[in-house]
Protein backbone atom coordinates (compact mmCIF):
# COMPACT_ATOMS: atom_id res chain seq x y z
CA UNK A 1 0.00 0.00 0.00
CA UNK A 2 2.60 2.31 0.95
CA UNK A 3 4.76 1.60 -1.81
CA UNK A 4 1.98 2.26 -4.43
CA UNK A 5 2.20 6.06 -2.72
CA UNK A 6 5.16 6.55 -2.52
CA UNK A 7 8.35 5.49 -3.46
CA UNK A 8 10.36 4.59 0.09
CA UNK A 9 13.60 6.07 0.26
CA UNK A 10 16.55 3.40 -0.05
CA UNK A 11 17.17 3.00 3.94
CA UNK A 12 21.29 2.00 3.11
CA UNK A 13 23.23 3.55 1.41
CA UNK A 14 25.36 1.85 -1.03
CA UNK A 15 28.39 3.46 -1.50
CA UNK A 16 29.39 3.99 -4.65
CA UNK A 17 31.71 1.75 -6.67
CA UNK A 18 34.63 4.39 -6.85
CA UNK A 19 34.79 4.54 -3.13
CA UNK A 20 34.74 0.91 -3.13
CA UNK A 21 37.68 1.19 -5.62
CA UNK A 22 39.49 3.46 -3.31
CA UNK A 23 38.86 1.34 -0.19
CA UNK A 24 39.94 -1.82 -1.91
CA UNK A 25 43.18 0.25 -3.23
CA UNK A 26 44.11 2.11 0.27
CA UNK A 27 43.65 -1.48 1.88
CA UNK A 28 45.71 -3.32 -0.72
CA UNK A 29 48.74 -0.80 0.43
CA UNK A 30 47.99 -1.29 4.06
CA UNK A 31 48.63 -4.76 3.43
CA UNK A 32 51.76 -4.04 1.01
CA UNK A 33 52.70 -2.13 4.22
CA UNK A 34 52.34 -4.59 6.38
CA UNK A 35 54.58 -7.40 4.56
CA UNK A 36 57.18 -5.08 3.16
CA UNK A 37 57.23 -1.89 4.98
CA UNK A 38 60.64 -1.20 3.40
CA UNK A 39 59.21 -0.64 0.10
CA UNK A 40 56.60 2.42 1.08
CA UNK A 41 59.44 4.53 3.14
CA UNK A 42 63.51 4.38 3.27
CA UNK A 43 63.79 5.98 6.73
CA UNK A 44 64.25 3.75 9.68
CA UNK A 45 61.29 4.11 12.24
CA UNK A 46 63.58 3.93 15.32
CA UNK A 47 66.21 6.14 13.99
CA UNK A 48 66.40 8.94 15.90
CA UNK A 49 68.16 12.11 14.59
CA UNK A 50 68.61 14.62 17.61
CA UNK A 51 69.36 17.30 15.61
CA UNK A 52 65.87 16.98 13.16
CA UNK A 53 63.48 16.65 16.45
CA UNK A 54 60.14 18.21 16.00
CA UNK A 55 60.67 19.39 12.33
CA UNK A 56 57.12 20.11 10.15
CA UNK A 57 56.34 17.79 7.65
CA UNK A 58 58.92 18.52 4.66
CA UNK A 59 59.54 16.54 1.51
CA UNK A 60 62.18 14.50 3.39
CA UNK A 61 59.91 13.63 6.22
CA UNK A 62 56.14 13.79 5.26
CA UNK A 63 54.50 13.54 8.48
CA UNK A 64 57.53 15.47 10.33
CA UNK A 65 59.68 14.30 12.78
CA UNK A 66 58.88 13.38 16.57
CA UNK A 67 60.64 14.36 19.92
CA UNK A 68 63.51 12.15 19.24
CA UNK A 69 64.06 13.25 16.00
CA UNK A 70 62.36 9.51 14.39
CA UNK A 71 60.39 9.76 11.06
CA UNK A 72 56.84 9.94 11.66
CA UNK A 73 55.73 8.56 8.25
CA UNK A 74 57.92 5.55 8.66
CA UNK A 75 56.66 4.70 12.17
CA UNK A 76 53.50 4.91 11.27
CA UNK A 77 54.33 2.65 8.40
CA UNK A 78 56.18 0.30 10.04
CA UNK A 79 53.15 0.51 12.89
CA UNK A 80 50.72 -1.05 10.42
CA UNK A 81 52.22 -4.62 11.15
CA UNK A 82 51.36 -4.48 14.44
CA UNK A 83 47.68 -3.05 13.71
CA UNK A 84 46.94 -5.56 10.88
CA UNK A 85 48.04 -8.61 13.32
CA UNK A 86 45.96 -7.75 15.76
CA UNK A 87 42.84 -6.37 13.53
CA UNK A 88 42.83 -9.52 11.50
CA UNK A 89 44.26 -11.96 14.27
CA UNK A 90 41.84 -10.95 16.81
CA UNK A 91 39.15 -10.55 14.27
CA UNK A 92 39.88 -14.11 13.45
CA UNK A 93 39.64 -15.34 16.76
CA UNK A 94 36.62 -13.91 18.16
CA UNK A 95 34.83 -15.12 14.42
CA UNK A 96 35.59 -18.80 15.27
CA UNK A 97 34.82 -18.78 18.97
CA UNK A 98 31.71 -16.79 18.40
CA UNK A 99 30.61 -19.34 15.66
CA UNK A 100 31.60 -22.30 18.09
CA UNK A 101 29.67 -20.53 20.81
CA UNK A 102 26.52 -19.23 19.29
CA UNK A 103 26.70 -22.56 16.59
CA UNK A 104 26.40 -25.04 20.06
CA UNK A 105 24.05 -22.29 21.44
CA UNK A 106 21.47 -22.91 19.00
CA UNK A 107 21.63 -26.68 18.72
CA UNK A 108 21.91 -27.36 22.37
CA UNK A 109 18.98 -27.78 24.62
CA UNK A 110 16.00 -25.03 25.39
CA UNK A 111 18.60 -24.57 29.09
CA UNK A 112 21.78 -24.67 27.61
CA UNK A 113 20.87 -22.38 25.26
CA UNK A 114 18.67 -19.90 27.90
CA UNK A 115 21.75 -19.48 30.02
CA UNK A 116 24.51 -18.77 26.90
CA UNK A 117 22.36 -16.41 25.09
CA UNK A 118 21.86 -14.74 28.71
CA UNK A 119 25.19 -14.37 29.40
CA UNK A 120 25.29 -13.50 25.61
CA UNK A 121 22.93 -10.81 26.24
CA UNK A 122 24.22 -9.03 29.39
CA UNK A 123 28.14 -8.94 27.58
CA UNK A 124 26.91 -7.04 24.54
CA UNK A 125 25.47 -4.82 27.08
CA UNK A 126 28.99 -4.01 27.99
CA UNK A 127 31.11 -1.65 25.43
CA UNK A 128 33.92 -3.67 23.81
CA UNK A 129 36.35 -1.32 25.06
CA UNK A 130 35.34 -2.26 28.70
CA UNK A 131 35.57 -5.84 28.43
CA UNK A 132 38.76 -5.81 26.54
CA UNK A 133 40.21 -3.45 29.48
CA UNK A 134 38.77 -6.33 31.98
CA UNK A 135 40.80 -9.11 30.06
CA UNK A 136 43.68 -7.29 30.39
CA UNK A 137 43.32 -6.45 33.91
CA UNK A 138 43.45 -10.39 34.40
CA UNK A 139 46.09 -11.45 32.10
CA UNK A 140 48.16 -8.27 32.21
CA UNK A 141 48.81 -5.15 29.90
CA UNK A 142 51.67 -6.52 26.48
CA UNK A 143 50.90 -7.11 23.10
CA UNK A 144 49.42 -10.62 23.17
CA UNK A 145 47.19 -9.45 25.72
CA UNK A 146 45.94 -6.96 23.48
CA UNK A 147 45.37 -9.03 20.63
CA UNK A 148 43.31 -11.91 23.20
CA UNK A 149 41.60 -8.76 24.98
CA UNK A 150 40.45 -7.07 21.42
CA UNK A 151 39.03 -10.31 20.22
CA UNK A 152 37.39 -11.96 23.60
CA UNK A 153 35.34 -8.42 23.85
CA UNK A 154 33.90 -9.19 19.87
CA UNK A 155 33.15 -12.54 20.99
CA UNK A 156 29.87 -11.84 22.19
CA UNK A 157 28.65 -10.27 18.79
CA UNK A 158 29.21 -12.91 16.59
CA UNK A 159 27.67 -15.49 18.98
CA UNK A 160 24.79 -14.00 18.90
CA UNK A 161 24.68 -13.41 15.04
CA UNK A 162 25.28 -17.12 14.85
CA UNK A 163 23.15 -18.56 16.99
CA UNK A 164 20.26 -16.70 15.50
CA UNK A 165 21.26 -17.87 11.81
CA UNK A 166 21.67 -21.35 13.83
CA UNK A 167 17.91 -21.67 14.74
CA UNK A 168 17.34 -20.48 11.71
CA UNK A 169 18.54 -22.85 9.16
CA UNK A 170 17.92 -25.56 12.17
CA UNK A 171 14.42 -25.27 11.26
CA UNK A 172 14.40 -25.27 7.36
CA UNK A 173 13.06 -28.36 5.39
CA UNK A 174 16.66 -29.12 3.99
CA UNK A 175 18.02 -29.81 7.55
CA UNK A 176 15.23 -31.58 8.44
CA UNK A 177 15.18 -33.73 5.24
CA UNK A 178 18.89 -34.56 6.02
CA UNK A 179 18.38 -35.82 9.61
CA UNK A 180 15.41 -37.73 8.23
CA UNK A 181 17.55 -39.35 5.57
CA UNK A 182 19.68 -40.57 8.43
CA UNK A 183 22.56 -37.85 8.00
CA UNK A 184 24.72 -37.78 11.19
CA UNK A 185 24.13 -34.61 13.30
CA UNK A 186 27.94 -33.53 13.22
CA UNK A 187 27.80 -34.03 9.29
CA UNK A 188 24.39 -32.03 9.19
CA UNK A 189 26.48 -29.34 11.25
CA UNK A 190 29.08 -29.54 9.05
CA UNK A 191 27.72 -29.45 5.67
CA UNK A 192 24.10 -27.47 5.85
CA UNK A 193 24.92 -25.44 9.11
CA UNK A 194 28.23 -23.75 9.13
CA UNK A 195 27.66 -22.94 5.63
CA UNK A 196 25.03 -21.14 5.73
CA UNK A 197 26.63 -19.09 8.80
CA UNK A 198 29.55 -18.03 7.07
CA UNK A 199 28.11 -14.93 4.29
CA UNK A 200 26.59 -12.32 7.18
CA UNK A 201 29.66 -13.73 9.65
CA UNK A 202 31.98 -12.53 7.17
CA UNK A 203 30.55 -9.66 6.16
CA UNK A 204 30.31 -8.54 10.00
CA UNK A 205 34.31 -9.55 10.32
CA UNK A 206 34.85 -7.22 7.51
CA UNK A 207 34.14 -4.35 9.31
CA UNK A 208 35.20 -5.94 12.96
CA UNK A 209 38.56 -5.77 11.63
CA UNK A 210 38.64 -1.98 11.71
CA UNK A 211 36.38 -1.98 15.03
CA UNK A 212 39.75 -4.26 16.47
CA UNK A 213 42.30 -2.30 14.93
CA UNK A 214 40.97 0.90 16.97
CA UNK A 215 40.35 -0.82 20.40
CA UNK A 216 43.25 -2.17 19.90
CA UNK A 217 45.07 1.24 19.24
CA UNK A 218 42.67 2.81 21.94
CA UNK A 219 44.14 -0.11 25.00
CA UNK A 220 47.61 0.87 23.49
CA UNK A 221 46.69 4.72 23.83
CA UNK A 222 46.38 3.74 27.44
CA UNK A 223 49.33 2.00 28.04
CA UNK A 224 48.36 -1.79 28.06
CA UNK A 225 50.14 -2.68 24.91
CA UNK A 226 53.86 -2.59 23.16
CA UNK A 227 55.71 -0.98 25.24
CA UNK A 228 58.22 2.35 23.60
CA UNK A 229 59.83 2.63 21.28
CA UNK A 230 57.59 0.12 19.53
CA UNK A 231 56.52 2.32 16.12
CA UNK A 232 52.77 1.67 17.18
CA UNK A 233 49.70 3.47 16.36
CA UNK A 234 48.61 3.84 19.74
CA UNK A 235 51.63 4.47 21.44
CA UNK A 236 52.73 7.04 18.73
CA UNK A 237 49.29 8.93 19.68
CA UNK A 238 50.04 8.93 23.16
CA UNK A 239 53.45 10.27 22.88
CA UNK A 240 52.70 12.49 20.40
CA UNK A 241 49.78 14.07 23.14
CA UNK A 242 53.13 15.50 24.51
CA UNK A 243 53.76 17.49 21.74
CA UNK A 244 50.41 18.71 20.65
CA UNK A 245 51.70 22.59 21.25
CA UNK A 246 54.56 22.22 19.30
CA UNK A 247 54.51 19.44 17.14
CA UNK A 248 50.35 18.72 16.03
CA UNK A 249 52.09 16.27 12.98
CA UNK A 250 52.96 13.48 15.48
CA UNK A 251 49.66 12.85 16.69
CA UNK A 252 47.52 14.20 13.88
CA UNK A 253 48.91 11.66 10.93
CA UNK A 254 48.78 8.17 12.58
CA UNK A 255 45.05 8.91 13.55
CA UNK A 256 44.15 10.30 10.03
CA UNK A 257 45.75 6.78 9.15
CA UNK A 258 43.65 5.13 11.47
CA UNK A 259 40.59 6.80 10.82
CA UNK A 260 41.02 6.15 7.03
CA UNK A 261 41.55 2.49 7.54
CA UNK A 262 38.77 2.39 10.02
CA UNK A 263 36.83 4.12 6.90
CA UNK A 264 38.23 1.84 4.55
CA UNK A 265 36.94 -1.74 6.08
CA UNK A 266 33.93 -0.75 6.76
CA UNK A 267 33.18 0.85 3.43
CA UNK A 268 34.34 -2.34 2.22
CA UNK A 269 32.13 -3.88 4.68
CA UNK A 270 29.01 -1.94 3.54
CA UNK A 271 29.33 -2.79 -0.20
CA UNK A 272 29.38 -6.66 0.69
CA UNK A 273 26.49 -6.54 2.93
CA UNK A 274 24.82 -4.53 -0.17
CA UNK A 275 26.06 -7.00 -2.22
CA UNK A 276 23.59 -9.79 -0.64
CA UNK A 277 25.98 -10.95 2.17
CA UNK A 278 23.41 -10.78 5.22
CA UNK B 1 16.19 -9.69 24.91
CA UNK B 2 12.68 -10.94 23.70
CA UNK B 3 10.01 -8.35 25.41
CA UNK B 4 7.60 -10.55 28.05
CA UNK B 5 3.83 -10.41 27.47
CA UNK B 6 2.05 -7.62 29.07
CA UNK B 7 0.84 -8.71 32.70
CA UNK B 8 -2.60 -7.89 33.59
CA UNK B 9 -3.41 -6.06 37.00
CA UNK B 10 -1.34 -3.95 39.66
CA UNK B 11 -0.06 -7.47 40.67
CA UNK B 12 0.77 -8.79 37.85
CA UNK B 13 3.04 -5.56 37.18
CA UNK B 14 4.90 -5.59 40.59
CA UNK B 15 5.78 -8.81 39.93
CA UNK B 16 7.25 -8.07 36.77
CA UNK B 17 8.95 -5.89 38.47
CA UNK B 18 10.22 -7.76 40.94
CA UNK B 19 11.61 -10.51 38.75
CA UNK B 20 13.26 -7.56 36.83
CA UNK B 21 14.81 -5.90 39.99
CA UNK B 22 16.22 -9.57 40.71
CA UNK B 23 17.64 -9.90 36.73
CA UNK B 24 19.82 -6.71 38.09
CA UNK B 25 21.06 -8.47 41.28
CA UNK B 26 21.75 -12.02 39.30
CA UNK B 27 23.78 -9.40 37.06
CA UNK B 28 25.80 -8.01 39.93
CA UNK B 29 26.09 -11.35 41.27
CA UNK B 30 27.27 -12.81 38.29
CA UNK B 31 30.08 -10.09 37.38
CA UNK B 32 31.53 -10.66 41.19
CA UNK B 33 31.10 -14.40 40.81
CA UNK B 34 33.17 -13.77 37.64
CA UNK B 35 35.83 -11.18 38.07
CA UNK B 36 36.43 -13.20 41.74
CA UNK B 37 37.74 -16.35 39.47
CA UNK B 38 39.06 -14.41 37.26
CA UNK B 39 41.40 -12.35 39.29
CA UNK B 40 41.92 -15.62 41.22
CA UNK B 41 43.89 -17.02 38.59
CA UNK B 42 45.86 -14.24 38.05
CA UNK B 43 49.25 -15.59 38.54
CA UNK B 44 51.93 -13.96 41.07
CA UNK B 45 51.09 -13.07 44.65
CA UNK B 46 49.22 -9.96 45.71
CA UNK B 47 51.52 -9.14 48.72
CA UNK B 48 53.92 -8.30 45.76
CA UNK B 49 51.85 -5.98 44.43
CA UNK B 50 51.15 -4.35 48.01
CA UNK B 51 54.83 -4.01 48.42
CA UNK B 52 56.07 -3.77 44.81
CA UNK B 53 58.27 -6.90 43.54
CA UNK B 54 61.61 -5.78 44.78
CA UNK B 55 61.04 -5.32 48.24
CA UNK B 56 63.13 -7.53 50.62
CA UNK B 57 60.25 -8.88 53.05
CA UNK B 58 61.06 -11.71 55.74
CA UNK B 59 58.27 -14.69 54.68
CA UNK B 60 57.03 -14.06 58.18
CA UNK B 61 55.75 -10.41 57.54
CA UNK B 62 54.26 -11.70 54.17
CA UNK B 63 52.71 -14.28 55.94
CA UNK B 64 51.33 -11.77 58.50
CA UNK B 65 50.41 -9.68 55.78
CA UNK B 66 48.28 -12.78 53.89
CA UNK B 67 46.10 -12.82 57.68
CA UNK B 68 46.03 -9.32 57.79
CA UNK B 69 43.93 -9.56 54.17
CA UNK B 70 42.30 -12.64 54.88
CA UNK B 71 44.31 -14.02 51.73
CA UNK B 72 45.38 -17.25 53.98
CA UNK B 73 41.64 -18.34 53.98
CA UNK B 74 40.29 -21.00 51.42
CA UNK B 75 39.19 -19.40 48.52
CA UNK B 76 35.79 -20.33 49.37
CA UNK B 77 35.55 -18.81 52.45
CA UNK B 78 37.29 -15.94 50.78
CA UNK B 79 34.85 -15.59 48.00
CA UNK B 80 31.70 -15.78 50.74
CA UNK B 81 32.80 -13.25 52.78
CA UNK B 82 33.61 -10.91 49.68
CA UNK B 83 29.75 -11.46 48.68
CA UNK B 84 28.54 -10.75 52.47
CA UNK B 85 30.61 -7.43 52.39
CA UNK B 86 29.29 -7.07 48.81
CA UNK B 87 25.61 -7.10 49.93
CA UNK B 88 26.65 -4.20 52.84
CA UNK B 89 27.79 -2.18 49.71
CA UNK B 90 31.67 -2.81 51.28
CA UNK B 91 33.91 -3.47 48.35
CA UNK B 92 37.23 -4.34 49.83
CA UNK B 93 40.16 -2.35 50.18
CA UNK B 94 42.33 -0.86 48.05
CA UNK B 95 45.95 -2.74 47.88
CA UNK B 96 47.58 0.03 46.63
CA UNK B 97 45.88 3.18 48.11
CA UNK B 98 44.86 1.20 51.73
CA UNK B 99 41.58 2.84 51.33
CA UNK B 100 37.96 1.49 51.62
CA UNK B 101 37.24 1.06 47.03
CA UNK B 102 33.97 2.63 47.27
CA UNK B 103 35.76 5.28 48.81
CA UNK B 104 38.56 5.82 46.01
CA UNK B 105 35.27 5.08 43.20
CA UNK B 106 33.06 7.00 45.16
CA UNK B 107 35.57 10.23 45.14
CA UNK B 108 36.63 9.96 41.47
CA UNK B 109 32.83 9.50 40.21
CA UNK B 110 31.41 13.04 39.95
CA UNK B 111 33.81 14.02 37.30
CA UNK B 112 32.85 11.15 35.17
CA UNK B 113 29.59 11.66 35.72
CA UNK B 114 29.52 15.47 35.02
CA UNK B 115 31.98 14.84 31.29
CA UNK B 116 29.09 11.95 30.26
CA UNK B 117 26.24 14.28 30.60
CA UNK B 118 26.97 17.33 28.87
CA UNK B 119 28.50 14.51 26.62
CA UNK B 120 25.08 13.61 25.96
CA UNK B 121 23.49 16.73 25.92
CA UNK B 122 25.88 18.08 23.26
CA UNK B 123 25.63 14.70 21.12
CA UNK B 124 21.52 15.18 21.56
CA UNK B 125 21.94 18.36 20.49
CA UNK B 126 24.54 18.22 17.58
CA UNK B 127 22.60 15.50 16.35
CA UNK B 128 19.15 16.84 15.86
CA UNK B 129 20.64 20.02 14.74
CA UNK B 130 22.11 17.56 11.65
CA UNK B 131 19.26 15.87 10.96
CA UNK B 132 17.05 18.95 10.74
CA UNK B 133 19.00 21.09 9.06
CA UNK B 134 20.42 18.98 6.46
CA UNK B 135 17.45 18.60 4.51
CA UNK B 136 18.35 19.45 1.20
CA UNK B 137 20.27 16.48 -1.47
CA UNK B 138 23.83 18.48 -1.32
CA UNK B 139 23.35 19.24 2.78
CA UNK B 140 22.33 15.58 2.80
CA UNK B 141 25.50 14.64 1.36
CA UNK B 142 27.85 16.73 3.44
CA UNK B 143 26.62 15.53 6.12
CA UNK B 144 26.64 12.02 5.79
CA UNK B 145 30.09 12.82 5.33
CA UNK B 146 30.67 14.05 8.47
CA UNK B 147 28.79 11.18 10.24
CA UNK B 148 30.99 8.64 8.54
CA UNK B 149 34.10 10.89 9.68
CA UNK B 150 33.16 10.97 13.35
CA UNK B 151 31.68 7.41 13.54
CA UNK B 152 34.81 6.00 12.36
CA UNK B 153 37.62 8.23 14.11
CA UNK B 154 39.07 6.95 17.20
CA UNK B 155 37.49 8.90 20.17
CA UNK B 156 41.13 9.44 21.50
CA UNK B 157 42.34 10.77 18.41
CA UNK B 158 39.48 13.42 17.94
CA UNK B 159 40.23 14.19 21.39
CA UNK B 160 44.18 15.31 20.47
CA UNK B 161 42.68 16.98 17.20
CA UNK B 162 40.19 19.20 19.21
CA UNK B 163 43.39 20.02 22.02
CA UNK B 164 45.46 21.00 18.71
CA UNK B 165 43.36 23.29 17.22
CA UNK B 166 40.81 24.28 20.32
CA UNK B 167 43.40 24.51 22.98
CA UNK B 168 46.74 25.02 21.45
CA UNK B 169 46.25 26.64 18.37
CA UNK B 170 43.26 29.33 19.05
CA UNK B 171 43.28 29.49 22.92
CA UNK B 172 39.37 29.39 23.29
CA UNK B 173 39.99 26.80 25.59
CA UNK B 174 42.26 25.89 28.56
CA UNK B 175 44.50 22.71 27.59
CA UNK B 176 44.60 21.74 30.93
CA UNK B 177 41.81 20.17 33.22
CA UNK B 178 41.73 23.50 35.49
CA UNK B 179 38.13 22.37 37.19
CA UNK B 180 36.22 25.08 35.70
CA UNK B 181 33.37 24.44 32.80
CA UNK B 182 35.47 25.59 30.33
CA UNK B 183 37.97 22.82 30.95
CA UNK B 184 34.94 20.71 30.45
CA UNK B 185 34.08 21.63 26.95
CA UNK B 186 36.45 19.77 24.67
CA UNK B 187 36.38 16.52 26.83
CA UNK B 188 32.53 16.18 26.65
CA UNK B 189 32.39 17.19 22.93
CA UNK B 190 35.14 14.80 21.85
CA UNK B 191 33.14 12.23 23.40
CA UNK B 192 29.90 13.63 22.01
CA UNK B 193 30.97 13.79 18.61
CA UNK B 194 31.07 10.20 17.81
CA UNK B 195 27.82 9.39 19.44
CA UNK B 196 26.30 12.45 18.07
CA UNK B 197 27.26 10.71 14.29
CA UNK B 198 25.46 7.62 14.99
CA UNK B 199 22.10 9.46 16.70
CA UNK B 200 21.79 11.85 13.60
CA UNK B 201 22.31 8.72 11.03
CA UNK B 202 19.67 7.26 13.23
CA UNK B 203 17.35 10.68 13.14
CA UNK B 204 18.04 11.21 9.65
CA UNK B 205 16.69 7.53 8.48
CA UNK B 206 13.66 7.73 10.78
CA UNK B 207 12.67 11.16 9.66
CA UNK B 208 13.24 9.69 6.18
CA UNK B 209 11.04 6.82 6.79
CA UNK B 210 8.31 8.89 8.62
CA UNK B 211 7.79 11.15 5.48
CA UNK B 212 7.24 8.48 3.49
CA UNK B 213 4.61 7.32 4.92
CA UNK B 214 0.94 7.99 4.33
CA UNK B 215 -0.11 10.16 6.97
CA UNK B 216 2.49 12.90 6.00
CA UNK B 217 1.09 12.61 2.47
CA UNK B 218 -1.97 13.51 4.54
CA UNK B 219 -0.65 16.35 6.72
CA UNK B 220 1.18 17.85 3.43
CA UNK B 221 -1.65 17.59 1.43
CA UNK B 222 -3.98 19.67 4.28
CA UNK B 223 -1.32 22.62 3.16
CA UNK B 224 0.78 22.36 6.39
CA UNK B 225 4.88 23.79 6.07
CA UNK B 226 7.12 21.03 5.90
CA UNK B 227 8.93 23.04 9.18
CA UNK B 228 5.63 21.92 11.05
CA UNK B 229 5.53 18.67 9.81
CA UNK B 230 8.91 18.04 10.91
CA UNK B 231 8.90 19.15 14.69
CA UNK B 232 4.72 18.45 14.86
CA UNK B 233 4.44 14.84 12.91
CA UNK B 234 7.78 13.08 11.83
CA UNK B 235 10.23 13.92 14.80
CA UNK B 236 8.40 11.97 16.96
CA UNK B 237 8.21 9.26 15.00
CA UNK B 238 12.17 9.58 14.34
CA UNK B 239 12.88 10.10 18.28
CA UNK B 240 10.98 6.96 18.94
CA UNK B 241 13.20 4.86 16.66
CA UNK B 242 16.16 6.89 18.52
CA UNK B 243 15.57 5.11 21.58
CA UNK B 244 16.54 1.76 20.76
CA UNK B 245 19.70 3.41 21.00
CA UNK B 246 20.21 4.74 24.60
CA UNK B 247 21.98 1.29 25.88
CA UNK B 248 24.56 1.75 22.93
CA UNK B 249 25.02 5.49 23.69
CA UNK B 250 25.78 5.14 27.86
CA UNK B 251 27.54 1.99 26.88
CA UNK B 252 29.41 4.15 24.32
CA UNK B 253 29.49 7.38 26.55
CA UNK B 254 30.82 5.55 29.63
CA UNK B 255 33.39 3.55 28.04
CA UNK B 256 35.04 6.82 25.69
CA UNK B 257 35.41 8.02 28.68
CA UNK B 258 38.07 5.97 30.31
CA UNK B 259 39.88 7.35 27.20
CA UNK B 260 39.23 11.00 26.84
CA UNK B 261 39.69 11.37 30.53
CA UNK B 262 43.20 9.71 29.63
CA UNK B 263 43.67 12.11 26.60
CA UNK B 264 42.38 15.71 28.52
CA UNK B 265 44.46 14.36 31.80
CA UNK B 266 41.24 14.60 33.81
CA UNK B 267 40.56 13.25 37.00
CA UNK B 268 38.10 10.49 37.37
CA UNK B 269 36.76 7.32 36.88
CA UNK B 270 38.69 6.19 33.66
CA UNK B 271 42.32 7.12 35.44
CA UNK B 272 41.41 4.78 38.89
CA UNK B 273 40.42 1.75 36.09
CA UNK B 274 43.91 2.52 34.01
CA UNK B 275 46.20 2.73 37.26
CA UNK B 276 44.38 -0.20 38.89
CA UNK B 277 44.67 -2.18 36.00
CA UNK B 278 48.43 -1.32 34.98
CA UNK B 279 49.51 -1.51 39.33
CA UNK B 280 46.89 -4.79 39.52
CA UNK B 281 45.15 -3.40 42.11
CA UNK B 282 42.95 -6.32 42.37
CA UNK B 283 40.41 -5.28 44.81
CA UNK B 284 39.67 -1.63 42.84
CA UNK B 285 39.38 -3.62 39.53
CA UNK B 286 36.66 -5.89 40.91
CA UNK B 287 34.87 -3.00 42.46
CA UNK B 288 34.92 -1.43 39.08
CA UNK B 289 33.53 -4.46 37.46
CA UNK B 290 31.00 -4.94 39.63
CA UNK B 291 29.93 -1.05 39.88
CA UNK B 292 29.70 -1.23 35.69
CA UNK B 293 27.63 -4.59 35.48
CA UNK B 294 25.55 -2.75 38.35
CA UNK B 295 24.89 0.73 36.34
CA UNK B 296 24.44 -1.42 33.45
CA UNK B 297 21.94 -3.62 34.66
CA UNK B 298 19.93 -0.62 35.77
CA UNK B 299 20.04 1.24 32.73
CA UNK B 300 18.58 -1.73 30.47
CA UNK B 301 16.00 -1.74 33.41
CA UNK B 302 14.96 1.95 33.32
CA UNK B 303 14.97 1.06 29.16
CA UNK B 304 12.98 -1.57 28.99
CA UNK B 305 10.31 0.33 31.19
CA UNK B 306 10.50 3.65 29.59
CA UNK B 307 9.59 1.47 26.40
CA UNK B 308 6.58 0.58 28.18
CA UNK B 309 5.64 3.97 28.89
CA UNK B 310 6.51 5.74 25.43
CA UNK B 311 5.42 3.62 22.55
CA UNK B 312 1.45 3.96 22.87
CA UNK B 313 1.07 0.38 20.90
CA UNK B 314 2.69 -1.13 24.17
CA UNK B 315 -0.30 0.85 26.06
CA UNK B 316 -2.72 -0.21 24.15
CA UNK B 317 -2.37 -3.63 24.79
CA UNK B 318 -1.88 -3.37 28.16
CA UNK B 319 -5.58 -1.55 28.01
Amino acid sequence: MTELITKRPTVTRRPAPAGVLLAAVFLGVLLLAGVAPWLLTGQDPLHAEVADALSSPSLEHPFGTDQSGRDVFARVVYGIRYSLVIGFGATLLALVAGTVIGVVSGLASRVVDGVLSRVIDILMAFPEILLALVVIAVIGPGEASLLTAVALAAVPAYARVARVRTLVVKRSSYVTAATALGVHPAVSVARHIVPNLLGPLLVMATMGVGTAIVSAAGLSFLGMGPQPPTPEWGLILSEGRNFLATAWWIAVFPGLTLTATVIATSTLGRYLQARGGA
Amino acid sequence: MTRERRPHGRRGRLLQLAGRLGGVVLVVWGAATAGFIALRLIPGDPVDVMLGVHARVSEAVRDQIRADWGLDEPVVVQYLRYLGRLATGDLGTSYQLRKPVAEVIGNQALPTVQLTALALLFAVILALAAALLARGVRARRVVSVLELFVVSSPTFWIGLVLLTVFAYQLRWFPSAASGGFAALVLPALTLALPVAGVISQVLRQGLDQAEAQPFATTVRARGVRPARLVLRHTLRHAAADSLTLTGYLVGSLLGGAVLVETVFARQGLGGVTVRAILGRDLPVVLGIIVLAAAVFAVINLLIDLAYDRIDPRLRLVAA
